[in-house]
């Protein structure tokens, strides 16, 4: 017990957990707000999306590369079988939306892969350039406009309530959307796979050590292709959340959430060189970073300062890591000396 | 002689134009310690290679435990029990040490998922074959360096190994895990597991090994069994050149010392250290790894400015908190690890030896001056006998023996009076390596002041007139070269 409570607190985690809570008590005495029922289910709906795309970059970054080409991939996903739909005048459940994005977005992450995986080519230049074809595609070839109507199944979904909670003093609801077990399932699926399956140890092992990966005996191409592959398919079924929840599709409103997912997976403790990290880890650190955004409002500051702020957290959460590392870097040499 | 395990006969490789092995034969015996012995770019990682499967041979034949073998892949290998531990042990970093240990057999098993009781099952196995005791779920980038090779050497021992291969297993080793390698070596051996040790170290190949084969410039130049070598024929069989050992004397000795140290101290490094150099002496420093030796020689330099205490020039104090007032009072430093410290190994290798002195090639107008570069870097490469076509390649071509050189010519380019060299000759072959203690000695007696800060016992005795040992942070010991044995150094140092 006292070896595992011990590590506990060599971890990142729960630091990123001690600072969400030392935050959320700030906000709480500044604003009396914060530990209320909406508050706390409004703070779980901003994190759906977020949440699933965070897991995806995590993947990537994992493995030893990174994909900043998942808005643009969600987005034409998410489009162009929204627009299928639609133009099919489609009245049925959402399994088939998701179905459609996420084969579309399989496909796309697939181009990913074999460029990363198979021609061994550098992952950022990679997502950089499928980026912008991803958002060609969709602006040029499909002319993608705002949808302002979507399916009424996928419209359903967005609003139906899974958890309705009422603030008593001012009588305000918030719901969180059905999305929301989505998100759920995602990180259950991919804890798994991370943790039990073959494949899942090959990521880590990959991102760790490529070259003995390869002489152990995983099949390193081959595990890159179909994790770009899961990238997309989770990518696409972020994108289809989002169409649900904000009730239209609006092409380009993804676009540019990479910079502030890669950061809240990297504050969440997960290293930039590949191999090291937690699942749970990322989920803190989206949250960290989506506390931020939509607390900035009950402290009293302009919401136009927000991205100050989320800054801020990111510069010095990343330092408070850092300086983690060589402290335990120091203890180790201590041990070895006195060992010595 | 019983029957061999490993017979490879008349080996040839190329690659291009380069004849990396031209004909060479290996022999091992089950369950013998055979050391595989010869300068950098020998081919003896070749062989390994070869032998491994990981490069195919042009000519020669290979037979183990009496089959032949014709082209194999690492895999092959790894199946009938030829395992090789590099440098590097090819472990993963951010993977706990049981999931280091079993993700081989897990792999084979050919399951899609993972069971972490199995992984632990066969963990806690491949640990009791060396009585290693390790916390299995530490992660593998947590263990020191000697732990990683016992782990790497675990997993290696899983696969029914009959052969393994170490390549340079001690070179980042204390002295006191070389000893614990040593120990299950010798127990693998009683198991029958025949041991390829590589190395260029003298002492170890008596210490450990039953036979040795010496390979150079890619020939077999000798073989035969340890007894029957010793210092000076090891060294010639290396090198092809004979060295005569004897203790550097100091001729022209300034009656004052130009450096000296007064209580120096280094919070949690060392403490109180106080020395004096004189003019055309060298100096030597040794002790054990962590013994602050290191911190003592960038306090020196300023790159780890001491917390307390004097140093002191030509009698007088002055202050070093960084390398540019070092190098203001002519000071130079060589660094320990060459690579990441003292080069720019994508520069060319004139443009590393003119850097430190590059204030003073400039014309009057303050114009950096070609013609006077051109000249400077001519002179070095000349000086020091430097191995390349052309200067203008980049210091990576070099070999370790002369890319040393290099860094040496650096410094005294600027013409210091006190030259600091940490580990001068780590990873430098034995034949560069009296070259440059032959270039120490000399510019000693031109009079420079010469601290050698080294692990190596045979090089700072046969290379200092005064020898200091420190141990835990402060000076335990002075000898005088002319009388010390190692022996006693050892003891003070440990």
């Amino acid at each position: 017990m006292n070896k595992k409570l011990k590590s506990t607190f060599k971890s990142n985690e729960i630091y990123i957990f001690l600072i969400i809570i030392a935050l959320g008590i700030l906000v709480q005495i500044r604003s009396g707000q914060f530990f209320t029922g909406n508050n706390m289910v409004d703070l779980l709906s901003a994190m759906i999306v977020p949440g699933m795309f965070a897991v995806a970059e995590f993947l990537a970054i994992i493995a030893g590369g990174i994909d900043v080409s998942f808005p643009a991939l969600a987005s034409l996903s998410a489009y162009a079988s929204t627009r299928i739909l639609l133009d099919q005048n489609y009245d049925g459940n959402v399994i088939l939306a998701f179905v459609i994005a996420m084969a579309i977005g399989a496909l796309l992450g697939a181009v990913n892969g074999f460029l990363i995986g198979y021609l061994n080519l550098n992952a950022m230049i990679v997502t950089l350039g499928t980026s912008s074809v991803f958002q060609g595609f969709m602006q040029g070839a499909l002319r993608a406009k705002q949808l302002s109507v979507i399916p009424s199944g996928m419209k359903e979904f967005g609003t139906n309530s899974f958890i309705t909670a009422t603030n008593k003093t001012n009588n305000l609801t918030s719901i969180l959307p059905y999305t929301f077990i989505i998100l759920l399932i995602v990180c259950a699926v991919m804890f798994f796979i991370l943790r039990y399956t073959i494949f899942g140890r090959g990521i880590y092992a990959i991102g760790g050590n490529p070259v003995s990966a390869h002489t152990v005996g995983f099949n390193v191409k081959r595990t890159k292709f179909f994790m770009y592959i899961i990238i997309g398919m989770i990518a696409a079924a972020g994108g289809i959340c989002r169409v649900c929840m904000m009730q239209q599709m609006h092409p380009t409103n993804m676009l540019g959430m990479e910079m502030n997912i890669i950061a809240g997976v990297v504050l969440g403790g997960v290293a930039l060189t590949g191999g090291a990290g937690t699942l749970i880890g990322c989920i803190l650190g989206t949250f960290l970073i989506i506390l931020v955004q939509n607390s900035m409002i009950l402290l009293g500051v302009p919401t136009t300062w927000s991205n100050v702020f989320v800054g801020i957290v990111i510069v010095v959460g990343v330092a408070l890591s850092a300086y983690q590392s060589i402290r335990t870097e120091k203890t180790k040499k201590k041990l070895v000396k006195e060992a010595a | 002689m019983s029957e061999c395990l490993l017979k490879a006969e008349h080996i040839q490789i190329s690659f291009g134009n380069v004849h990396a092995l031209k004909d060479v034969s290996l022999e091992i015996v089950p369950g013998e310690i055979h050391c595989l012995a010869g300068e950098n770019g020998c081919g003896k990682s070749t062989l390994i290679k070869i032998i491994s499967g990981v490069h195919q041979r042009n000519g020669g034949t290979i037979e183990f435990d009496r089959k032949k073998l014709e082209k194999i892949t690492p895999i092959d290998a790894i199946n009938m029990g030829i395992q090789v531990i590099y440098q590097d042990f090819s472990l993963f970093p951010n993977l706990t040490v049981a999931e280091n240990l079993a993700l081989n057999s897990e792999l084979a098993s050919g399951k899609k998922t993972i069971s972490w009781k199995n992984v632990r099952k066969i963990a806690e196995e491949a640990i009791k074959k060396i009585n290693m005791d390790i916390d299995l779920d530490e992660k593998v980038s947590r263990l020191s360096v000697a732990q990683k090779q016992m782990v790497a050497i675990s997993r290696a021992l899983m696969f029914n190994a009959k052969l393994i291969i170490m390549d340079e297993p001690t070179t980042a080793l204390t002295k006191k895990e070389v000893d614990a390698l040593f120990k299950i070596i010798l127990k693998l051996k009683e198991q029958g597991i025949a041991i390829l040790f590589i190395s260029h170290k003298l002492n170890e190949v008596f210490e450990i090994s039953d036979r040795f084969t010496i390979f150079r410039n890619g020939e077999m130049v000798a073989t035969g069994s340890t007894g029957e070598l010793d210092d000076k024929k090891f060294t010639y069989y290396m090198t092809g050149r004979e060295f005569a050992d004897k203790t550097f004397i100091p001729e022209k000795v300034t009656d004052t010392p130009i450096f000296e140290l007064r209580n120096l101290s280094l919070e949690g490094s060392f403490e109180n250290i106080s020395l004096s150099l004189r003019g055309g002496e060298i100096l030597g420093i040794t002790g054990l790894l962590d013994s602050g030796r290191t911190e003592l020689a960038l306090s020196m330099f300023g790159l780890k400015p001491a917390t307390s205490g004097e140093i002191i020039r030509n009698g007088k104090p002055v202050k070093i908190t960084n390398p540019r007032e070092a190098i203001a009072s002519k000071i130079g430093y060589v660094p320990e690890d060459r690579l990441s410290e003292g080069l720019f190994l994508q520069r060319s290798i004139g443009d590393n030896i003119i850097i430190s002195e590059i204030d003073s090639l400039k014309k009057k107008n303050g114009q950096f001056d070609l013609k006077k570069r051109d000249e400077e870097v001519d002179r070095w490469v000349k000086e020091f006998e430097i191995k390349t076509k052309n200067p203008e390649n980049p210091a990576t071509t070099l070999s370790g023996g002369n890319q040393q050189r290099i860094v040496l010519a650096k410094w005294l380019a600027c013409n210091p009076d006190v030259l600091i060299l940490n580990g001068p000759t780590v990873g430098v072959d034995i034949g560069s390596k009296h070259d440059i203690h032959a270039i120490l000695q000399r510019l000693a007696q031109k009079g420079l002041g010469v601290i050698i800060i080294s692990d190596d016992l045979p090089e700072v005795i046969q290379n200092c007139s005064r020898l200091l040992v420190i141990k835990e942070g402060s000076i335990v010991a002075e000898y005088d070269t002319q009388q010390v044995k190692e022996q006693m150094i050892i003891d003070a140092m440990m």
